[in-house]
């Protein structure tokens, strides 16, 4: 019903629509860029095993990063993410080897399912102390997610006395064993965590799609007033993306102690800014309001695939850094140039309608 | 124009016009600007004041014409270009950085330094007094602005307009937010600036104030200049008739149908003022079902506050409010959506829009859940009702999918329309419906809230603008100072009695709430 103007619209602004298709796909051609280099430089790097192992790299950080995709979309942050992975991980190791001790000679074992809905519900509720501080106690998302990293981080560590519980093979006979399956499993051939990733992202774009909570979300970070006015629950919006962020985390803390076997509580340091760069990349606006979780998926390759191609060339792990750091600037330079482009051709158009 | 002239002119615009993207706000204005008088500028709300003030401030740059200043042609390429030969102005949206303190302020861009470029605080400090006490506001030096009232606000922003030394002094409604004694000091200060020989240009929309203090006055309308005049040769009648003019703008007509049943009511609404006393006083009104109800009022009357509390977004407020006689007791405004009231902000960008969003988004979001089976949007569904609204409304955009923000000004407001709509209302407050946008969307809007009054909905609709408020409403409510100083039917009432009943309420015995 509308092809007709924006046909003729197009033509007047075509050299600039090709620059600004290109600077759109700007993450693919970085992703298909990276790729490319690679398997040039790097001898069997497109065999099957190498782009698993790969695979299972990125999709630590891809959880981590579609929940902070969300979180930055409303105009918040979540800096606690990698300390929810320390701590959950910790929770899962502790409920398989210990139990719960219910103080009155009886210690209530838990089978690995629950497990691992116990451990996602930990993750679930730290999500929603950052939510409850943010929204209620209106603490900037900055500073109360920077207080629940250092809490969980100092949790993780009380949790062992800041040792590794190791060798979570469980015991039989307790029904605790088959922790290692989320790690180490397969499923027609691909890892378990692979298609835990397949699932959780399908369902995230959908939910930013086709669903109400979504299409919140961005008008929460579009404009925070004009959706309260419209009747948007904003602060219910914004315990959903931290306690959803913390479900990712939760997700991460479970399948690392699963592949090793092990919990360690410093695990997961840093990890948050690795999944803030990966936002970043794949087109997520730090202002709120812009990103999707396509995007965010593969700027998480871009970045995992850099680091390991990187590390099988050899490059020292110190330049790696600086890439990583100059990939990311260059991403948001492009981004900002596109936006700019986008609003003079947008402009032009107005300017032709009269 | 008149012939005799006791001041010299200093300043003299001429065939001055100021187009913006897609409206013309100034058309080929002549204005003389006298020494050692008050030169007032009077005319409704989007009349033009405003930029043809800012052209002289050097704020804005003429889009044609001339600006003389003292017989010379000149040309000002920024507010400091103006501010160096001698223009000053005090702004009517407060231009003080709150976390500074009030000497800081008064001499920011032009701080008193030492030999070694440290700020002379003390020195600062101690000339501010000295303006300040001009003012007798008590008001220190060196207290925070963001610590002090509006009306205390505004006399620090007059403070620093008239510590710049200015030849020229323009002052756009500087008591609107000003108590009547401190009205009182303010008029002493214009006195005293005039014997110095300082031209002032005075804005206000106080027709009782213009003609106490002004000696010379100009009438704007739709930006053309209607009338110039010395103010001793004219009265309220002469300047309201300039004002309104007799050519009728394209209001819809009243198809005569008569309203039905109450609708809704509001009793006793009260909105504490931060600072202290009322922002809104009491006020009570009612609507009936297919009636408009018009609320007049200057700035700061507290329409915008007003119609805040009745779609639930102040915690503070107090009052009942009723639809369709039975009481609403849900405090959030999500609920209170639901329950079938819907707001029209008056600031489209800041609460109307999510501009990033698409044209599509921004019309249901309100209305979402309409569309919903158990969690999914149906897309068939949600774009048959935008096409719907894009179709009603008439808002030109070639693809909904387009961001909102690429949309001309009526349009945008279109689409804020279209959102209250969808949430099917049964009573729409509409804040400044007509505000910044050009005439053919001013027509359609008024077209709309004629048809959906047919349709049997209450409006609600603020405004400063007269002629508005008097061609669309049917019952005409007048807010002055937080309370409701008049009801009028509009069959039974003229332009000057609703004129007169926004001006109640700024006496001396209300005036001053601390």
């Amino acid at each position: 019903m509308t092809d007709i103007p924006a046909k003729a619209a197009a033509p007047s602004a075509s050299s600039g629509s090709l620059l600004l298709t290109l600077m759109k796909l700007r993450t693919f051609i970085a992703l298909i860029a990276v790729l490319v280099f690679f398997s040039v430089a790097v001898p069997n790097f497109f065999s099957a095993a190498n782009l698993i192992l790969m695979a299972k790299h990125v999709a630590l950080n891809a959880f981590l990063a579609m929940g902070m995709t969300f979180v930055i979309v409303t105009g918040g942050i979540d800096l606690s993410v990698g300390s929810i992975v320390g701590l959950c991980g910790m929770v899962a190791g502790y409920l398989v080897l210990n139990g719960i001790d219910l103080q009155i000679g009886y210690t209530v074992y838990f089978n690995v399912v629950e497990i691992a809905l116990v451990t996602l519900l930990v993750g679930i509720l730290i999500g929603a102390v950052n939510g409850l501080l943010i929204t209620r106690l209106n603490v900037a998302p900055f500073i109360a997610t920077l207080g629940t990293l250092y809490v969980a981080r100092g949790l993780a560590l009380l949790s062992s006395d800041g040792r590794t519980f190791p060798n979570l093979v469980g015991k039989p006979e307790l029904g605790t064993t088959g922790f290692g399956y989320l790690g180490a499993g397969r499923l027609l051939g691909l890892p378990v965590s692979i298609w835990i990733l397949v699932v959780v992202a399908l369902g995230a774009a959908y939910l930013a799609r086709y669903t109400p909570l979504g299409r919140h979300i961005f008008a929460v970070g579009g404009n925070e007033r004009a959706a309260r006015i419209s009747g948007v629950r904003v602060n219910m919006v914004k315990m959903f993306v931290y306690m959803f962020s913390g479900f990712c985390a939760a997700i991460v803390g479970l399948i690392i102690s699963s592949e090793l076997m092990a919990s360690h509580p410093a695990t997961g340091e840093s990890f948050e800014l690795n999944a803030i760069a990966a936002a970043v990349l794949g087109g997520t606006s730090m202002s709120g309001g812009r990103g999707t979780i396509g995007g965010t998926i593969v700027g998480a390759f871009v970045i995992g695939i850099l680091s390991d191609g990187l590390v099988m060339m050899g490059v020292s792990s110190f330049w790696q850094m600086v890439i990583k750091g100059l990939v990311i600037i260059v991403a948001v330079v492009v981004d900002q140039t596109q936006r700019r482009l986008q609003s003079r051709v947008t402009l032009m158009q107005m300017a032709k309608a009269g | 124009m008149s012939a005799s002239t006791g001041h010299d002119v200093i300043l003299e615009l001429e065939d001055i016009s100021k187009v913006y993207a897609g409206t013309v706000a100034v058309k080929h204005a002549n204005f003389e600007v006298r020494k050692g008088a008050v030169n007032v500028l009077v005319g409704e709300n989007g009349a033009g004041k405003s930029t043809l003030m800012k052209i002289i401030a050097g704020v804005e740059r003429p889009t044609a014409g001339r600006i003389l200043l003292d017989g010379n042609e000149v040309s000002f390429s920024s507010s400091g270009d103006a501010v160096s030969r001698g223009i000053g102005m005090v702004f009517q949206e407060l231009n003080l950085f709150g976390n500074l303190s009030v000497a800081e302020n008064i001499f920011a861009t032009r701080e008193l330094t030492n030999a070694f470029h440290k700020i002379d605080h003390k020195g600062q400090e101690r000339r501010a007094a000295e303006f300040l006490e001009q003012l007798e506001a008590g008001i220190r030096p060196d207290m925070l602005v963001e610590d002090l009232r509006i009306g205390q606000q505004q006399l620090v922003e007059i403070a620093k307009a008239v510590s710049l030394d200015a030849r020229i002094l323009i002052m756009d409604e500087p008591t609107s937010a000003l108590s009547a004694a401190e009205v009182e000091i303010l008029f002493k200060v214009i006195a005293d600036l005039k014997t110095r020989g300082v031209a002032i240009v005075y804005i206000s929309h106080r027709l009782e104030e213009l003609i106490r203090i002004g000696d010379y006055i100009t009438v704007l309308r739709d930006g053309r200049i209607t009338g110039q005049e010395e103010m001793r040769n004219v009265d309220t009648q002469w300047i309201v008739r300039q004002m309104i003019g007799s050519d009728a703008k394209d209001f819809a007509k009243d198809d005569g149908h008569q309203p039905g049943d109450e609708v809704f009511r509001a009793e006793e609404i009260c909105l504490p003022r931060v600072t202290g006393g009322l922002a809104v006083d009491h006020v009570s009104l009612s609507v009936r079902a297919g009636e408009i109800l018009g609320i007049y009022g200057l700035m700061g009357a507290g329409r915008s506050e007003l119609f805040d509390c009745i779609m639930g977004r102040h915690s503070q407020a107090s009052g009942r409010i009723f639809i369709d006689g039975k009481q609403v007791r849900e405090r959030d405004t999500a609920r209170r959506i639901q329950r079938g009231l819907a707001l029209i902000p008056e600031d489209r960008q800041r609460e109307g829009l999510v501009s990033i969003l698409s044209v599509a988004s921004n019309l249901t979001l309100a209305s979402l859940s309409r569309f919903v089976s158990l969690f999914h949007i149906r897309g068939g569904a949600e774009r048959q009702a935008v096409a719907q609204m894009v179709r009603e409304l008439a808002i030109k955009v070639a693809d909904p999918a387009q961001e909102v923000s690429s949309l001309s000004g009526g349009n945008q407001q279109k689409v804020v329309i279209g959102k209250a709509l969808l949430t099917g209302p049964k009573v729409l407050l509409m804040d400044e419906p007509s505000r910044g946008i050009d005439v053919g969307a001013k027509a359609d809007v008024f077209r709309t809230m004629r048809k959906l009054s047919r349709d049997g909905l209450g409006i609600l609709f603020a405004t400063s603008d007269l002629d508005e408020v008097m061609a669309l409403s049917d019952r005409i409510a007048v807010m002055s100072n937080g309370k409701l100083t008049g009801m009028f039917d509009r069959a039974e009432t003229t332009g000057a009695a609703i004129v007169a009943a926004s001006a109640l309420g700024h006496g001396p015995v209300h005036g001053e709430q601390r």
